[in-house]
């Protein structure tokens, strides 16, 4: 449903989302090492990798949650974070960071559902305090995407009450309440009991399949295969290889690419 | 691991409170007895006779003489008094609090600084040392005025005993120490948010005040609010101290009447019953808030208060059922 069908732009071939040699480190260790990563309108990207390879960081930097110490990043070709003043970069104030931010959803690990707000004051809480839309409007909005993710008779639980399943669901439906035009997942199936993680690697296939332009940080190799345009494979702080699933995942041509994909059962 | 999956029903054979077994007997378990539960019964019921007893048989109670003091106008104007400093003491210290703990945890160096200085100043020194040196500043600034620095021309001068009252002096001495206590409290509430809840509402483009006012303080509430209850609890009756300073608050009240009439310990146990009646009072609102507090969101009403105190029949009944199925968490 939040796929309307914008035509064309004039700028069509602009990639949505554009990262040039991303560097950042926490003191002394340099966790991300001139990533460049572009993601198209459309597009489904997911990283993969083992821990500490700078990918959950590297999906932070988009929407500012992490501030770089070079590079830049934009989204729609604003840059986030950070403006050009006489030839440097520099930070920009917290206002014009959220005004970016609105059009960038994010899903967490940890679901992070506003415990003390039902499901409904959940997903109506930004709409209403950052679009300013009106609450009769964005009810009605939040209902088709709980819908959407088949939970609309949860609609006045508190999160406590759902399953983990059922919170990361909520979560994704309160993401693209803001109608992003980009949405980031942060693993976000790792905090599930197994049994729990096909319900919400189906809600995002069926984000996918809608167009939505997603960006997953997946330890779900069989969804990166299923779902995903494009695989990038990221290990010490730099994109080792990037392509298909069918080249990345089936036919890895770097061996450390190799060595990570053969732990996982095919 | 063995649970049998395929007959889901297999568990309701074995309901609790089922008819004797073949040889006859029940095999519902029959809980064992608290140990020396008699004992310690009647020893208490001992100790409480006794206690009943001597204040019934003693007569320097004297309570005849508390009855008549209990209402009289004084004591209920002084009662009235510790209310009021209560409140607004600790409004003075639940605002200035939340802004020195909010401080505290700033990014800015300088204000966090701050922060540190007030709380580590008003916590060291003593409340009864504070309202003393409040209601005496005269001694130090005879007048008070806002004026350009450094003792250049003032716009704006009083006198400092005609602002100084022994109200303000109580409300100064014990506000802004209870602020400092408050802050920490604050604090701690804060810091027990998961980060995550800032982060997730961040991502969604909420302003960092808006994040602290709509997502982070209503839930560090469910930690603030058990020790904001001590502190209130503890105000009632630190606001004897304000006695010192000559005003008129419960304690100064019966103490007014008993350098006249020498009744000291009916007055005084007028004073402690008032005293009891209060904090038993408070207790009750305290208990319901943190009941609202850890289970729903944070809105206030009357009637809620009314269906939480046990007089009501139904008191305990969740605004929102939990699920039918129950165990799919």
């Amino acid at each position: 449903m939040s796929t309307e069908t914008v035509p064309a732009s004039t700028d069509v071939e602009e990639p949505l989302v554009v990262l040039r040699d991303i560097w950042k480190s926490y003191g002394e260790l340099t966790v991300l090492r001139g990533v460049d990563l572009d993601v198209r309108k459309g597009e489904v990207v997911t990283i993969i990798g083992p821990s500490g390879s700078g990918k959950t960081t590297l999906l932070r930097t988009i929407n500012h949650m992490e501030t770089v110490d070079r590079g830049t990043v934009s989204v729609g070709g604003r840059l986030v974070g950070y403006e050009w003043r006489r030839g440097r970069l520099h930070s920009t104030p917290d206002r014009e960071t959220s005004r970016i931010r609105r059009d960038i959803g994010m899903v967490f690990q940890q679901f992070n559902l506003f415990p003390h707000m039902t499901v409904l004051e959940n997903l109506i809480e930004a709409p209403r305090s950052v679009r300013r839309i009106p609450r009769a409007e964005a009810v009605a909005r939040a209902e088709g995407l709980l819908a959407r993710v088949g939970l609309l008779d949860k609609i006045d639980a508190y999160p406590r009450q759902l399953s983990g399943g059922q919170q990361q669901r909520v979560a994704i439906a309160r993401a693209l309440a803001m109608r992003p035009k980009v949405m980031l997942f942060d693993e976000p199936t790792s905090a599930l009991d197994p049994e729990l993680v096909g319900e919400v690697l189906a809600t995002m296939k069926d984000l996918a399949a809608d167009g939505t332009t997603m960006v997953v940080v997946t330890h779900e190799i069989a969804f990166a295969r299923e779902a995903a345009d494009r695989v990038v494979f990221m290990a010490g702080g730099v994109v080792v290889e990037s392509g298909t699933p069918a080249e990345v995942i089936d036919d890895p041509r770097e061996p450390r690419t190799r060595e990570f994909l053969s732990r996982f059962l095919r | 691991m063995s649970i049998d999956t395929s007959r889901p029903g297999a568990r309701s054979e074995s309901p609790l409170g089922a008819a004797p077994t073949a040889a006859g007997r029940n095999d519902r378990i029959t809980p064992r007895p608290h140990p020396w539960g008699v004992v310690t019964w009647a020893i208490g019921l001992i100790l409480v006779a006794q206690l009943v007893y001597i204040l019934f048989t003693t007569p320097n109670f004297q309570w005849d003489v508390v009855g008549q003091w209990f209402l009289a106008g004084s004591v209920i104007k002084g009662l009235l008094t510790t209310l009021l400093l209560t409140v607004v003491c600790m409004a003075v210290g639940i605002v200035v609090g939340i802004v020195v703990a909010v401080l505290r945890l700033s990014r800015n160096r300088l204000l966090k600084a701050i922060a540190v200085a007030y709380i580590s100043f008003f916590r060291a020194i003593p409340v009864l040392v504070q309202l003393l040196f409040w209601y005496n500043l005269a001694a130090l600034f005879p007048t008070l005025s806002v004026g350009l620095p450094f003792g250049g021309p003032a716009f704006f001068s009083v006198h400092t005993n005609d602002v100084i009252t022994p109200f303000t002096a109580a409300i100064l001495g014990m506000g802004l120490s209870e602020a400092a206590f408050m802050a920490e409290i604050v604090r701690g509430g804060i810091l027990s948010v998961p980060p995550g809840q800032t982060e997730a509402s961040i991502a969604l483009g909420l302003s960092r005040p808006r994040t602290f006012f709509r997502v982070v303080l209503p839930q560090a509430m469910r930690f603030i609010i058990p020790p904001t209850g001590n502190q209130v609890i503890n105000m009632v009756k630190g606001t004897s101290l304000v006695s010192t300073i000559a005003m008129s608050e419960l304690l100064y009240s019966v103490e007014a009447v008993y350098q006249r009439t020498f009744e000291t310990i009916p007055l005084l146990i007028v004073a402690c019953l008032w005293y009891l009646i209060v904090t038993a009072v408070l207790f009750a609102g305290q208990t319901w808030i943190e009941a609202h507090f850890a289970q729903r969101r944070p809105s206030f009403s009357f009637r809620a208060f009314v269906g939480f105190l046990p007089i009501h029949p139904r008191a305990t009944r969740p605004r929102v059922p939990e699920p039918p199925t129950g165990g799919d968490v």
